[in-house]
């Protein structure tokens, strides 16, 4: 089978976010910039996927200036090669842009299923998987915590996480895969992937090659705010009995929320 | 021309669901706000009985695609169901609530029909003929502002956020939309209950969550009695989860959930940065941790600084004595 895992790099979900000076952006300097978490578990599906029945994985991303770093991640964990769109103005674009440009990506590779992270942990929208399939005219499957690819790479069962449980389903092949944690567990890189990965190819092509137009937002930023709620700091003292009933004392009395 | 705004209608079992009710009353409202007129989309099985809730709601028009095919949800058949009544409606504006389904149909939709995607809107409201709205992005790390055209424009509306109430009830213009032709290529084939008997976290209005601090997954009975006593979801930290203690669909942080309940009852949560991102916009925390230095204890409105295995069982007591009384 040929697999596709589109990945993109973010900021580390323990970096402290705060606003740049002008206000309308995140200041990310001196961020730790990693593979994006739901990524990984797609990344491991597609490996495990290609160990099962053969195949390539081919990772597909749209980065800006570090983005060779999370590609040599990909590939030292197992992917066969890479293709980047390396364009700041994309990395940044919106999600109706980005999944134009991936699907772009995707089409010019003609796979057979193309895996991504439910959501990105900057930007939080979980919209490109969606608009990649749509732009595709392939089904979707997000959210999804269990995957089973049929024998003859034709169709799939997926269980998808929905409120209060899981829903099954049974998807047509091509189809976006969008994967959430619990998935699987991903594996690590080992010695002999790093320096393997040092032999594989990281494609890098511009927006002129897939042939897009400069990204154009509608939306605009007005301004970016660290959002902080002023807490009241109490702290609730006595035995463990009498904070206890003190506690539920306030919550029912005071604060009326039980 | 007058806006036209178009809200989708989520329901399951037969009903409404709570958050598309308030993903109905925003689309009133921002219709009302630039002079412009609310209509609604209604896709299922047997929903004619759901016209009249979104009329309920101020939908001057209601579109229904009442179909087999539309019995059980599928991004394909729901989103041909949506992009129809959106053309025929000539919507400018879409509103639905970012609920699971939501999260899945929304973005589809949007690519259909070329319009931008407001994911997890907490803040909305017309000014200057633009949409102002709000949106956490880090899992709420940071809170971005924008101003979107009144146009070509999905919004999805966190869930838990924004009021709903009752519009007028007139009788509104009801219209057929046609899926007959439409066969989705994904199909549900059953829904699976969580095997939790609690309320789901993401829909909670109270959270008990658990962390490091319970020691293991076998106190977790603890954190769950609290939590029944209280009707509350329940909660973890990625400690937790990573370690096998408890499923991921209870994960609040990061990489798990970003919840907003009234009440938010940490136990044995240090708060680490990226917990603290999934939970810091809830109404009222609590903190329970042995340790008075967590940093739990800083975004907690009540903090009480002790041995969860001995204040759990009482506060459990407690919260059972205040409910049965009342």
């Amino acid at each position: 089978m040929k697999i596709a895992v589109c990945l993109k790099q973010v900021p580390s979900t323990d970096s402290r976010i705060k606003p740049g000076a002008d206000g309308v952006s995140v200041d990310l300097s001196g961020v730790e910039w990693v593979v994006n978490p739901f990524d990984e578990y797609a990344l491991e599906e597609a490996l495990r996927l290609k160990e099962k029945r053969g195949g390539e994985v081919v990772v597909l991303s749209i980065g800006g200036d570090r983005i060779e770093e999370a590609m040599r991640t990909a590939l030292a964990l197992g992917a066969d090669r890479a293709v980047v769109l390396k364009d700041a103005g994309f990395f940044r674009a919106d999600a109706l842009t980005v999944s134009a440009a991936l699907a772009a990506l995707v089409k010019r590779e003609s796979p057979d299923v193309v895996f991504c992270g439910k959501q990105a942990v900057d930007n939080d929208e979980m919209a490109v998987p969606a608009m990649l399939a749509e732009r595709l005219d392939w089904p979707q499957a997000t959210v999804v915590v269990k995957l089973e690819i049929a024998e003859d790479g034709k169709t799939a069962r997926a269980d998808r996480e929905v409120e209060g449980g899981r829903e099954e389903i049974e998807i047509a092949l091509p189809a976006v895969i969008a994967a959430q944690k619990g998935l699987n567990e991903p594996r690590y890189a080992n010695l002999k992937g790093i320096m393997g990965a040092k032999k594989k190819t990281i494609e890098v092509i511009s927006p002129a090659d897939l042939g897009l137009s400069p990204p154009a937002a509608t939306v605009t930023v007005l301004a970016i705010e660290q959002p902080s709620q002023a807490r009241k700091n109490r702290m609730i003292q006595g035995d463990a009995a009498r904070q206890a009933e003190e506690l539920v004392r306030v919550l029912h009395e005071e604060e009326k929320l039980i | 021309m007058a806006l036209k705004v178009l809200a989708i209608v989520e329901h399951r079992g037969g009903e409404v669901r709570k958050s598309s009710l308030e993903a109905l009353t925003l689309a009133h409202r921002l219709a009302g706000e630039a002079g412009g007129t609310m209509a609604a989309v209604v896709a299922g099985k047997g929903v004619s009985g759901l016209v009249a809730v979104a009329a309920g709601r101020g939908a001057a028009s209601v579109y229904t695609a009442d179909h087999e095919m539309l019995a059980l949800y599928s991004t394909e058949g729901y989103a041909a169901a949506a992009a129809r009544a959106a053309r025929k409606s000539g919507a400018d504006v879409i509103v639905l609530s970012a609920t699971a389904q939501g999260k899945d149909l929304g973005p589809r939709l949007a690519a259909r029909l070329g319009y931008a995607y407001l994911a997890d809107v907490v803040d909305a409201r017309v000014e200057g003929g633009k949409l102002l709205v709000s949106r956490p992005e880090y899992a709420g790390k940071a809170l971005l502002k924008l101003a979107a055209p009144m146009s070509k424009l999905v919004v999805a509306a966190r869930p838990n956020v924004f009021p709903s109430g009752a519009a007028g009830s007139g009788s509104p213009e009801t219209v057929s939309v046609d899926v007959s032709d439409v066969s989705p290529r994904a199909k549900v084939l059953r829904f699976v209950t969580s095997a939790q008997e609690t309320v789901d976290v993401a829909e909670a209005d109270v959270i008990v969550a658990g962390g490091r601090g319970l020691k293991g997954p076998e106190h977790f009975p603890l954190l769950l009695a609290l939590a029944q006593a209280l009707g509350a979801g329940v909660g973890a930290s990625r400690a937790v989860v990573d370690a096998g203690w408890i499923d991921h669909e209870h994960q609040v942080g990061q990489t798990g959930k970003t919840v907003s309940p009234t009440l938010y009852v940490a136990c044995g949560v240090s708060g680490a940065i990226q917990h603290l991102a999934g939970m810091r916009t809830s109404k009222c925390i609590v903190a329970i941790n042995k340790d008075p230095e967590a940093p739990i204890f800083k975004v907690a409105d009540y903090g009480v600084v002790g041995d969860l295995f001995e204040i759990l069982p009482r506060l459990t007591e407690a919260v059972k004595k205040v409910k049965g009384g009342g």
